[in-house]
């Protein structure tokens, strides 16, 4: 039975759960709702819970577990030197998955008869499935073979004893609620035990979200460690990969592209965004507010992919032809300064919005205090509004930076791919983001340092990025003042 | 009194008080300045928006318009069908090779046949005005319907990228000089066709339901894929997002204790939401591709890395939702008798709905428009086939996404490109405003003041 067939047949379990333990509820009391520790619906819920959800954990823990037992049941079929390298290990094995795929694939189209098929030997093999439609890669050893049909044949074990198992399961559940059922028996505080344990296994998904990307990418960085010395990767001053070994992968280049690039956006950036939120929050009418603030945050809700080719197609040029050319400094179409002008536009709102919430939470009486005492508008905002606010700009800043450092899509598509350590803004550079991109895209082999540096990459991306925002909020945190 | 105001330096002034002393001015200048700062951010940001938003309009609006060639076509028998025996099988070894050849022997001798003067154009230049894309689909029509041999059949066929880019002005007779594809002889003979009505600029439907095409052939590449792309990721993400999201948001403003555990689960959501967004692509890589076995480019494990980037704004706007619900509400719950439970599913939820749609809505239309994680997962990739239908396995075949396609386009050397690159933004655009749109109106419908 397929797994979708077994999550059908649950589905249905489950529901009959459902109908007969509530009519059972109510058959047991007469059909007087009243006399029922719970509303017959519990009984119900509960029914279903119990066909359903203990068979549905144990099938997650079947699927995983299932190709781990196969796999190590296999590899005393191999020599002992063609397991002990863990990537080819990896490769063998998901040889030994295609091809028993492929034999299982032919056998249900018809080709190979199933007595054909365990006949078959390593020679013939690829002919074969090939004829059938499926491609092997390699050349197919006898072991390989030999490890492909044992696989079918645990696997077509396996797959049984998981529907008994699970249909078990689920029928056994099923008569236990039934069972269960009676006036006494408090359906409703077992249900609402199962849902807070639900809601408190969906809220674990943020912890494991970020369990699951610190140990996949310092996984494979620790293997990439291995192959690329550490302090030559974090200390290089070279970028230059070669896929045919050799590379010089140094961090420091892209690191400088990074930080050139975010600084020019900030420069943009801070200025016009607070400029704005001073603007908005203390001078500007309240219709004029009402209007000019959804429209600049409009340019937040704009897919960064688009400022991509507004950088790539109208800001590169621009750059090009009346700043670079004329002043004989580049002639590149992609460079620091155009990616640096579009993240700069592109974190207007996101500094704007911050800092006029931050500003607008200042309270009024000190407004009042300042005014009172005589001085201008302006001055009350930048001797009174602006300390007050400045804790929460300066965590606004940061988090912007850090927003600007992680951005990819504009970078690739308007900095370039040089890695270079240079000071000249108009030429085109590359970033910590465009290097992942560029390294994992395309057809990858995972065991070449020049694809695992992306991890590297990923990680040292990761932490910056993790530490900016750390220190913001711990900045807002300390220098916060409390009125009130 | 008059001791008080000598002592101050403003004491000094003399003549009218109708008139501001130096220092005065200053400071009502500052003031003057700090506000045409302000309107001056204000202003170039805006304008920055609609300077953005104008030129990718400009570039993109000609996508939806593409040069098309109408003219009566003899399906010639002697080329399609050698035998004779209309036999789908036996025709279905001629090649768009000689579909090509038979298109622009048609065209060849209709263009003689009505007249146009071909002066200067060779026919060999001829045929090659009409779009490689035309053979393969006329090859399709007519061995879906083989009575079609030997009849005389109106064909509209694309014109080359580059007499579709002459008649929207990208193409001029001093580039067709330099470039190998088009000659301006062949400039100068559209022109004749569209007097004569046989060129025209039609909708361009293709563009919105055609799959990609090749390098060589911007006039046949469309969107049809990435939108079915991007519109299975969205159907996941939500079913993925909406039931996790609310939950956790549930567990955290309703039943979580203050503890440690509780501490880590929070900190954890807030820093999520600002972990750069190719971060995810890279955990979509190793875990969902490398670990679990999933297939490259699906819309699957696209919808799945972007579920992970999504649940954190999803939650936020939950708990926001949640926490608008007056205490009021939920001590009139309890107090006649119902469970926290029954608190919670019953009244809170259906009264913070309207909120955590809005909120989810404008989730997801973030979600639409996210491209750097799908680049690490494949779905950049070059597709030409369309995915399954949803219930026959199509989230697992290999897809675009509508902002991937942008990308994909915009990194590709054909000028013509830009110009789909831009009509895809708008496409991706008229969605996110849709979504947008809707999300404003569900809040003005429903939103109350308590």
């Amino acid at each position: 039975m397929s797994v979708f067939l077994i999550l059908t047949v649950l589905g249905v379990l489950a529901l009959a759960g459902f109908v007969l333990s509530r009519q059972r509820a109510m058959a047991l009391v007469g059909g007087d709702a009243r006399r029922l520790h719970s509303r017959p619906q519990y009984y119900g819920w509960h029914g279903a819970i119990m066909a359903g959800v203990p068979a549905l954990l144990f099938l997650a823990v079947w699927q995983i577990a299932q190709p781990m037992v196969i796999e190590s049941r296999l590899e005393g079929m191999f020599p002992a030197e063609m397991v002990q390298d863990d990537s080819a290990r990896t490769l063998l094995f998901a040889d030994v998955r295609r091809i028993a795929s492929g034999l299982e694939a032919a056998i249900a189209s018809g080709a190979i008869g199933a007595d054909e098929a365990a006949a078959l030997d390593a020679g013939a093999v690829r002919e074969r499935l090939a004829a059938t439609g499926v491609a092997l890669g390699a050349d197919v050893l006898p072991e390989t073979l030999a490890a492909a049909q044992e696989y079918r044949g645990l696997a077509t074990v396996g797959a049984l004893w998981r529907t008994v198992l699970v249909l078990a399961l689920a029928v056994g559940g099923l008569a236990y609620a039934i069972k269960a059922t009676g006036p006494e028996f408090r359906a409703r505080n077992r249900v609402e035990g199962v849902v807070l344990a639900l809601l408190m296994l969906a809220s674990t998904i943020a912890i494991l979200t970020t369990v699951g990307i610190v140990l996949s990418m310092l996984s494979e960085s620790i293997r990439f460690f291995g192959l690329y010395p550490i302090q030559d990767f974090f200390f290089g001053l070279t970028w230059s990969p070669a896929f045919q070994g050799n590379s010089q992968l140094g961090l420091l280049p892209l690191l400088w592209g990074t930080l050139y690039i975010t600084l020019i956006s900030m420069l943009v950036a801070v200025p016009v965004g607070l400029f704005a939120a001073i603007y908005l929050a203390e001078f500007a009418d309240p219709r004029v507010r009402s209007v000019v603030k959804p429209l600049i945050e409009v340019i937040a809700g704009i897919p960064t992919v688009v400022f991509g080719l507004f950088a790539l197609v109208t800001v590169g040029p621009l750059v090009r032809d009346w700043l670079a050319v004329p002043t004989g400094l580049g002639n590149s179409g992609s460079s620091v300064i155009t990616a640096g002008i579009v993240i700069g536009i592109l974190n207007i709102p996101f500094i704007s919005s911050l800092s006029d919430d931050i500003i607008t939470a200042v309270p009024q009486s000190m407004r009042d205090g300042s005014l009172g005492l005589g001085a201008t508008k302006a001055e009350t905002v930048t001797q009174v509004v602006l300390p007050a606010a400045l804790p929460g700009i300066v965590g606004a800043i940061l988090m912007a930076t850090s927003r600007a450092i992680g951005e990819t899509m504009i970078v690739t598509m308007g900095a370039g791919a040089a890695a270079q350590l240079n000071l000249n803004p108009f030429e085109a550079m590359t970033t910590i983001t465009v290097k992942i991109v560029s390294q994992l895209t395309g057809d990858t082999e995972f065991n070449s340092p020049e694809t695992l540096v992306a991890f590297a990459l990923g990680i040292s991306l990761f932490v910056i990025t993790l530490c900016l925002n750390v220190f913001a909020l711990w900045i807002v945190r300390r220098y916060r003042e409390q009125y009130e | 009194m008059s001791d008080v105001m000598a002592g101050t330096p403003e004491g000094a002034r003399g003549g009218s008080l109708l008139e501001g002393s130096a220092r005065t001015k200053r400071r009502r200048a500052r003031e003057w300045r700090m506000k045409a700062y302000g309107i001056g951010a204000i202003v170039l940001s805006l304008s920055t928006l609609f300077f953005m938003l104008a030129t990718i309009l400009m570039d993109g609006v000609s996508a939806f318009r593409q040069a098309t060639i109408t003219f009566p076509l003899t399906v010639d028998a002697a080329i399609v069908d050698k035998t004779g025996n209309r036999n789908v099988e036996e025709m279905a070894k001629v090649t768009t090779i000689g579909y090509k050849r038979l298109l622009s022997q048609g065209f060849v001798a209709h263009l003689a046949a009505a007249g146009i003067d071909t002066a200067g154009v060779p026919e060999k230049d001829l045929g090659d005005m009409l779009s490689d894309d035309g053979p393969a689909r006329l090859r399709d029509m007519v061995l879906a319907d083989p009575s079609l041999v030997g009849q005389v059949v109106e064909v509209s066929v694309y014109a080359t990228g580059r007499i579709d880019g002459y008649l929207k002005g990208r193409v001029t007779r001093e580039t067709a000089e330099r470039d190998t594809n088009v000659t301006p002889e062949q400039l100068d003979l559209a022109d004749n066709l569209v007097a004569a009505g046989l060129l025209t600029m039609p909708f361009n439907w293709g563009f919105l339901t055609g799959p990609d095409a090749s390098d060589l052939r911007p006039e046949a590449s469309g969107l049809g894929v990435a939108i079915i792309g991007s519109l299975y990721m969205m159907v996941l993400v939500a079913i993925f997002t909406v039931p996790v999201g609310v939950a956790t948001s549930i567990y955290l403003e309703e039943f979580a204790p203050k503890n440690r555990f509780t501490d880590l689960i929070e900190v954890n959501i807030s820093n999520l939401a600002a972990v750069p967004s190719i971060v995810f692509g890279i955990l979509g890589l190793a875990i969902f591709i490398n670990f679990m076995g999933l297939p490259q480019s699906s819309s699957l494990v696209g919808a799945l890395v972007i579920s992970l980037m999504t649940l954190p704004t999803i939650i936020i706007a939950t708990r926001s939702a949640i926490r608008a619900v007056p205490p009021s509400i939920r001590e009139a719950a309890l107090g006649i008798g119902a469970s926290k439970m029954q608190l919670v599913f019953h009244h809170v939820l259906p009264l913070a709905m309207p909120g955590i749609m809005t909120g989810t809505i404008l989730g997801l239309a973030s979600a639409l428009g996210e491209t750097a994680p799908l680049l690490l997962i494949g779905m950049v990739a070059f597709v030409t086939n369309y995915p399954a239908g949803p219930f026959e396995g199509g989230v697992m075949d290999p897809a675009t996404a509508l902002p991937v396609q942008v990308y994909s386009w915009a990194s590709r050397s054909d000028p013509a490109f830009i110009e789909r690159s831009s009509g895809a933004i708008i496409v991706l655009l008229v969605f996110l405003v849709i979504m947008n749109v809707a999300a404003i109106l569900l809040r003005r419908r429903f939103e109350r003041r308590w």
